[in-house]
């Protein structure tokens, strides 16, 4: 009677969006004492893993659970797909016991990343705290394939001690180039350090960047990027150039579940990284 | 399409039977344990005939009522999501091969739905989860499999709920799309039967097969005197002029800690709720730790877990959740897509333990400091 064909499966061909691609762990990489960087690579396909600077995956930890951990590597060049994580809790902690040659799920790239398009022809300050420098990172990879259509490029990094900094090689090595301007501070210095010492705040009034023709990236603690905006406010850098990354509680990635919400925002789909002009009304409230 | 037929109160068996023996699985209300709850229906005699609810704040009660209709309650604790979007549903088996695993991609068999006395505001709370799971840049495939292989045989009201505000939220008493069957139960002097319209091509279909006399202009009228009745008794209203920017410039308001002082965080209002998606994923082992499986868990924002990032969660206090909860229903859901997240079917209301009512706080909002 009734003229409605059952359909077989919903999306044929079409996997749920919600299922994982396992991925090798090609090597293990120990920035610091509790930080850690994957090289991954799919099982299934050779294909290089597309993505732009500043979205995310959803890793999932065999039998442990699923988090949302930026993409670290180059978006560019050859380098394999890789993650930098902080082992601080069930899932990532259970990551970090991971080796070489084991098998990690992977979903992604999903979210809306940094704002290198809109950088383009403009100075781009970079301001990173701790584990905030991993998500920032293909930033840097993206404006040095392209060095000359950027202009001034500062990086302001600051972390608790001189051995909580990610990838110090790489930052030796930038820091030797004369087209990047690279600031470092410690909360406490430590064993050799004789660099600075402080917030990473403090880098901010010093630096040389024009404040009307720049872009700021922000990642880091929510009090660092909160005191960060404030320091970027009274060089006069407009509001709708300064991005920041939100982090929120995120279980689909993908608009489905609801966890990610700040305000009427997806922050797995509309964020992670905003400009502040969008969620100044949010971020000066609490508990949104 | 706007062709009106009758279909007597002893033909409805009819149409049960025709949804059957065409393969379908047969939804429909039934009474279980003092409430009108929707399950598999096998003939009339499941339905929950004579019997009303009576509802208010944090109260709900069934009794007999003076005529015989198979509709004449209003809405139960449960609503259709939970067939669409159920409670738990696997995602994935994970099975370890070595160092490595296999996913095993849960291939989710259609079943054939007919949901059989589905309310107006039913079904504009399906279209909200439409747009939420199947008409967003992600599909949630299961929702989109559940509910392309549904038909909805829709049920107008004739009498309003205590709680009801369907009115304020332009979502009913009367179903103007999204059904494939409209029926308006009418029982009066000319008897006990159904006023019925088709709303799709499996509508006109079905209309044709049963054979089903023509409405008369009579028939048509009692229809709308009946429905015009359930709007002239909304057990409630809400004022929606500019809630939007009403809850956007009153994330401070006094009555927020207000709420939350009666709130008990028990997450009711969000299970009840037809529109309500949030959901969580778990892990599940096997004992040998060789197999692991992924369901997805309806999830609710009244729980402090809800928000939890390493560190803390970001709504700790019973305020923020309640007001995150009432201003996604009525504002932020605007911005997201496009609609109200709330259809007015007062199920939030009534099961609430403590009675706290949406249309009470908005109008407290709106008109105190
Ligand atoms: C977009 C984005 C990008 C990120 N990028 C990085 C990155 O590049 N590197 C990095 O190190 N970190 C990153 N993070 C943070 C990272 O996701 C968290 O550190 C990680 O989720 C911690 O998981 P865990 O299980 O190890 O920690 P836990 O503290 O054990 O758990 C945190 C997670 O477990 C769940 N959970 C724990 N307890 C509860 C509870 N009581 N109720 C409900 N749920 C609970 C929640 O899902 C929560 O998100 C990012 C976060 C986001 C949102
Ligand atoms: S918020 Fe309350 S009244 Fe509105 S749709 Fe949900 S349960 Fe019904
Ligand atoms: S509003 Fe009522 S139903 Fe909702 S969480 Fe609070 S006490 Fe429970
Ligand atoms: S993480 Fe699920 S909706 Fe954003």
């Amino acid at each position: 009677m009734v003229a409605r064909k059952a359909e077989t499966l919903a999306v044929k061909g079409q996997v749920d969006p919600m299922s994982t691609a396992p991925f090798r762990i090609t090597r293990v990489i120990k920035e610091t004492q509790d930080t850690f960087s994957m090289e991954l690579a799919p099982e299934a396909s050779g294909e290089r893993f597309s993505f732009s600077p500043g979205q995310f995956n959803m890793l999932y930890v065999f039998g442990v659970g699923e988090v949302p951990i930026s993409i670290s590597s180059d978006p560019t060049g050859q380098m394999p797909l890789v993650h930098t994580t902080r082992a601080v809790g069930a899932v990532t902690q259970a990551m970090w016991k991971l080796k070489a040659g084991d098998a990690l799920g992977i979903r992604g790239p999903y979210g809306r990343g940094w704002p290198v398009e809109q950088a383009l022809h403009n100075d781009v300050v970079i301001v990173a705290g701790g584990i905030g420098l991993a998500p920032l990172r293909p930033v840097i990879y993206s404006i040095l394939a392209d060095r000359d259509r950027f202009g001034r490029v500062v990086l302001l990094y600051g972390t608790r001690t001189p051995e909580d900094m990610l990838f110090r090689k790489e930052l030796e090595k930038w820091r030797s180039r004369f087209d990047l301007e690279i600031h470092m501070t410690v909360d406490r210095a430590t064993g050799s350090w004789r660099g600075n010492v402080g917030v990473v705040t403090t880098l901010i009034g010093r630096s040389p960047f024009d404040h009307q023709n720049c872009v700021a990236m922000v990642c880091g603690p929510e009090i660092m990027m909160r005191f960060t905006v404030l320091e970027l406010q009274k060089r006069g850098v407009n509001d709708d150039r300064i991005f920041i990354s939100m982090e929120r509680n995120m279980k689909c990635g993908i608009g489905l579940c609801g966890h990610c919400q700040l305000g009427s925002s997806f922050a797995c789909k509309d964020g992670p990284v905003y400009s502040f002009a969008e969620i100044k009304a949010l971020f000066t409230k609490r508990e949104m | 399409m706007a062709v009106n037929k009758i279909l007597p109160r002893d033909d409805f068996q009819r149409l049960i039977s025709f949804l059957r023996t065409d393969g379908y699985q047969v939804i429909g209300p039934t009474l279980r344990q003092g409430a009108v709850v929707y399950e598999e229906i096998q003939s009339t005699s499941d339905l929950p005939e004579g019997w009303i609810d009576l509802q208010d704040g944090g109260s709900y009660r069934l009794e007999r009522s003076e005529t015989s209709a198979f509709f004449g309650y209003v809405v139960g604790p449960q609503s259709w999501k939970q067939f669409l979007c159920p409670p738990q549903r696997k995602l994935l088996t994970a099975e370890q091969t070595g160092k490595s695993f296999n996913v095993i991609v849960y291939d989710e068999k259609p079943i054939k739905r007919a949901f059989v006395g589905v309310r107006p505001c039913e079904i504009a709370a399906m279209a909200v989860q439409d747009k939420v799971l199947m008409e967003g840049p992600f599909v949630d495939p299961s929702y989109r499999l559940a509910r392309q292989n549904a038909i909805i045989i829709a049920v107008n009201c004739a009498r309003a709920g205590g709680t009801c505000f369907c009115v304020s939220m332009g979502t009913g008493p009367k179903a103007s799309s999204g059904f494939d069957i409209a029926l308006t139960e009418l029982i009066d002097q000319h008897g006990h039967r159904f006023l019925v319209e088709a709303g799709s091509e499996i509508g006109i279909g079905m209309v044709t097969k049963l054979a089903l006399g023509d409405a008369s202009e009579s028939d048509i009228e009692a229809g709308e005197k009946a429905i015009a009745n359930a709007s002239a008794n909304m057990g409630r209203t809400l004022d929606t002029s500019g809630i939007k920017e009403l809850l956007y410039t009153n994330f401070d308001h006094g009555r927020w800690n207000d709420a939350a002082s009666r709130c008990l965080s028990c997450a009711n209002c969000t299970m009840v709720c037809p529109t309500c998606f949030c959901a969580t994923v778990d892990e599940a082992t096997d004992l040998s730790g060789k197999c692991a499986e992924r369901w997805r868990k309806w999830d609710s924002c009244f729980t402090v877990g809800f928000s939890y990032i390493h560190g803390g969660s970001i709504r700790t206090s019973g305020m923020s959740r309640y007001r995150q909860w009432m201003t996604h229903k009525l504002a932020y859901w605007q911005d997201q897509f496009g609609t109200s997240g709330c259809v007015g079917c007062g199920r939030c209301i009534t099961w609430c333990p403590v009675g706290i009512d949406i249309t009470e706080e908005a109008r407290a909002i709106r008109h105190t400091r």
